[in-house]
């Protein structure tokens, strides 16, 4: 026999540890719910909510169920989340190259950037965006155009609606242009790599994305109008934009705060990957009679990206998490909405709270395995 | 003198580039600095869009002009290798020292010009720049929270003596350095312990803080008689035994009776706030959460299987969710999971639960640190006849912790900055405060001010964090 007291012993002792700790908490759990007379279960989801949420995605009223707030709870922290890790990328890309930039200026700027925004708790960002910056902008009637067309004011950012006609043809185009950009791409490596030419794929690529939309607005019927945002008077000092989209000033206050933030992270991640290609590669590549496009789009960003996506994963996943902070400035996402108004309703604290983390859980499993197929495609494989 | 080409500016003609383009540069500067401190706008007659481009366009000529490789001047070599490489940088640094020279006014009106720093009411908040009255009124509740004025010494003094208690590594002599960790391991935060919950708490519990100080002296001080070989066990188990042996055999009834007539008043938890509750918790879960992430650290590389799971398991599990649900978990989830009649205070709770949250992340900085070292360490321990504890504790820990100094350091920043989270449970750390005089009528309207002030705090804080941690890895770092 392979089982000795020496390995099994301290396993064993773990798991009744770890046991004992559940067992107390869950006899104390059921003793404490019977004692208050509450009941475990999930069916308050289906009950009728009977509470309002200002800004949601999905149609929804309070006679809508426990379930479809929870829905439109996190709706909205994806549409927040979304929105924080395509800026955020956006500009910690930016700063992270402006970072090695030869240039002493850009250089220095980019290092005060990341230092200054990085040291300053999350929390207090959000604060001051939402209860500083943004209370400073003119009421809706005092508001100034933007391009003729947006209005930013201090109930939120009004920007026009787009009115399709035909939309289903305009999409089906652009996923025609991504197909065929996807089989172009194969033939040109193909080509490659058996007859050595070279085709300008980014040009035909660029040239797709663009025609086909057009040829569909020329000859599929596909028509498109904006419906701007216009002032209304409710009462004498009351005044509303009607029609366009309305973006609330939490959501404007927490996406900014939130991609601020970090991208300060992502910028360093972005500097040490880029700086942790060494210098021989390039002379390498440069030897071998590549331009300096070539350097970097087939020698350096390779590797960069590399060394860059794991730490850049985790940062999404903290900035999806940190969405949460949207509770304390009153944004209706999933905390606020679900483990805030529906658990002070119900009084289903254990349900609740423990629906709230799992999905957090499941949200950052989910980008941690889409991160990691894409890190896996990258990586080089080595034989 | 050779014919000048204006578009190619070369060596040849090098007086006349330099004094054209450094006359159109700083033009352009001066405009810029006219325009920005005394509103004056040299290039008003022009047409409005040419006005505002203009200097823009002059500074880039100006640079143009004086890009000149080689040109045997040191300092214009120096500039036009850090600013002025080519076309679009030049428009960069343009861009930047006109958005520098424009913001510097408006900033420094606001913190020093028009600000108001005299006077204790709303009243002289008159002008247009910020009003540090408001801060200056409020400041013993931003620093201490709802904690009493008059006992506020006590804090003071706490972190006082805990600062002196903390720096003894520094002017440690030879003879002492060796026992330096187990100082800063166990007794340290013994005596913070004591200090934080028995003489910032005070009550009856102020006496605790007696037996705790009279253990910890004693401990020392017979310490120094105790073999080398034990001492490490010895101060294990010796302060914690001698102080509940004092506590709940010896001095225990007098002293209560004695705590009864005049001890220190009891100030609960829900008063304390602040800055200093910030440092409070800060410290506690910086302590706590070590110990936890080195054990699952450990835990996650175990050859039990059993084991590894659940390390995993729990890593992954507080890796997982966002500190606000962690929280919120703790606040009305966890009283749930308790005996009816077991009451845990609500910071103690808190500080549970951060510690725990951040435990998982200390984990996995520390995971790193045991991955990175080569498996050779691990194999030559094992050929000396060390035991698993020995070859962790004597060679892989001290080397695997001093690779991930900058990984802790960064977890603990995280920690510190996550602090005012612990709104949700409602303490009310300086972030809370402020958002609790904000709302105070008599002070409407100075939002601004206070985050900024709470902003400044914060990220001297985490600088000087950040630059300490820098250092200690520079000055542990070892050739490989």
């Amino acid at each position: 026999m392979n089982f000795k007291l020496k390995d099994i012993g301290p396993q064993l002792l773990t798991v009744i540890a770890v046991v004992l700790v559940f067992g107390f908490f869950t006899y104390n759990a059921q003793v404490n719910m019977e004692n208050r007379g509450i009941d475990f279960g999930y069916g308050f989801l289906s009950q009728e909510s009977s509470f309002d949420v200002q800004f949601s995605l999905i149609e929804y009223d309070g006679s809508h169920s426990y379930f479809r707030a929870y829905l439109v709870g996190l709706l909205n922290t994806i549409l927040v989340s979304v929105i924080g890790i395509v800026i955020a990328t956006i500009l910690g890309v930016i700063v992270g190259i402006a970072r090695l930039s030869p240039n002493y200026l850009i250089n220095k700027f980019a290092a005060f950037y990341v230092e200054f925004f990085r040291n300053i708790p999350l929390l207090l960002q959000i604060f001051f965006w939402y209860f500083a910056a943004l209370r400073a902008l003119p009421l809706p009637q005092d508001a100034e155009a933007m391009f003729g067309i947006a209005f930013l004011t201090i109930k939120g950012l009004y920007v026009p609606a787009f009115i399709w006609q035909n939309f289903n043809i305009f999409f089906y185009s652009i996923v025609a242009a991504i197909i065929a950009i996807i089989v172009i791409r194969y033939q040109a490596k193909k080509l490659q790599e058996t007859k050595g030419k070279q085709t300008p794929v980014l040009l035909i690529s660029i040239g797709l994305i663009l025609v086909l939309p057009l040829i569909s607005f020329l000859i599929g019927g596909v028509r498109l109008s904006f419906e701007v945002p216009v002032l209304k008077q409710l009462a004498t000092t009351s005044f509303i934009y009607e029609g366009g989209v309305s973006l609330p000033p939490e959501l404007i206050a927490l996406a900014l705060s939130l991609s601020l933030y970090t991208a300060t992270f992502i910028a360093e991640c972005v500097r040490a990957g880029i700086q942790g290609i060494g210098k021989g590669q390039k002379e390498a590549a440069a030897s071998i009679g590549l331009t300096p496009n070539q350097v970097l789009k087939l020698v350096v960003m390779p590797q960069a990206l590399r060394i860059i996506i794991p730490p850049t994963t985790n940062q999404y996943l903290n900035l999806t998490k940190n969405s949460s902070l949207a509770a304390a400035i009153a944004y209706p996402d999933l905390v606020l909405v679900f483990a805030g108004t529906a658990l002070m309703q119900t009084g289903k604290a254990i349900e609740i709270v423990s629906i709230t983390m799992f999905t957090y859980l499941s949200l950052s499993i989910a980008i941690s395995l889409f991160m990691n197929w894409y890190n896996n495609k990258i990586a080089i494989q080595e034989k | 003198m050779s014919k000048i080409n204006f578009l190619k500016p070369d060596k040849s003609n090098l007086n006349t580039f330099l004094y054209l383009g450094s006359f159109l540069f700083f033009v352009s500067v001066l405009d810029v600095l006219l325009n920005s401190f005394f509103s004056l706008n040299l290039t008003g007659f022009l047409p409005g869009f040419l006005s505002y481009f203009l200097p823009l366009i002059l500074g880039f000529v100006g640079l143009y002009f004086i890009r000149i490789e080689l040109s045997g001047i040191k300092h214009l070599d120096q500039l036009n290798k850090h600013i002025n490489t080519n076309n679009f940088n030049a428009i960069l640094s343009l861009l930047i020292i006109f958005i520098i020279i424009k913001s510097i006014p408006p900033i420094l009106s606001w913190f020093f010009v028009d600000a108001s720093f005299a006077g204790d009411s709303k009243d002289v908040c008159t002008g247009t720049g910020a009003c540090w009255t408001y801060i200056k009124v409020w400041m013993r509740r931003f620093m201490y929270g709802m904690y009493p004025n008059g006992e506020q010494w006590r804090i003071n003094l706490s972190f006082i003596a805990l600062a002196l208690l903390g720096s003894v590594g520094y002017f440690a002599t030879d003879k002492f350095k060796k026992y330096l960790t187990l100082y800063y391991v166990v007794i340290y935060p013994f005596i913070a312990f004591l200090f934080i919950f028995f003489f910032i708490s005070g009550g009856p519990v102020f006496f605790d803080f007696s037996y705790g100080i009279i253990a910890a002296i004693l401990s020392i001080i017979i310490g120094f008689f105790i073999p080398s070989k034990f001492k490490f066990y010895y101060f294990l188990i010796v302060p914690f035994g001698l102080y509940i042996l004092l506590k709940y055999f010896i001095f225990y009834e007098e002293l209560i009776e004695l705590g009864k007539l005049d001890g220190l008043n009891w100030v609960e938890t829900g008063a304390w706030g602040g800055l200093s509750l910030t440092f409070i918790i800060s410290f506690f879960c910086l302590i706590f959460c070590f110990p936890i992430g080195m054990a699952f650290a450990l835990g996650r590389r175990s050859g039990f299987p059993l084991i590894r799971y659940i390390s995993i398991g729990f890593i992954e599990f507080w890796r997982g969710v966002p500190l606000i649900t962690v929280l919120f978990m703790s606040a009305v989830m966890f009283p749930m999971f308790l005996p009816a009649d077991f009451f845990i205070d609500k910071l103690v709770r808190c500080i549970i639960a951060i510690s725990l949250f951040e435990a998982a992340y200390v984990a996995e900085v520390i995971r790193g640190g045991l991955q990175a070292l080569p498996r050779g360490q691990y194999e030559a321990a094992k050929s000396l006849g060390m035991g698993y504890w020995r070859m962790h504790i004597f060679v892989i820990l001290p080397q695997a912790l001093k690779l991930v100094i900058p990984g802790i350091a960064n977890t603990f920043l995280a920690l510190v900055k996550d602090t005012p989270l612990i709104f949700v449970v409602g303490l009310l750390e300086i972030v809370g405060m402020l958002n609790l005089a904000k709302t105070n009528p008599e002070w409407l309207g100075f939002a601004m001010e206070g985050y900024v002030f709470a902003a400044i705090i914060f990220w001297i804080i985490c600088y000087a964090m950040s630059k300490y941690s820098y250092n200690l890895e520079q000055k542990y770092k070892t050739d490989r």
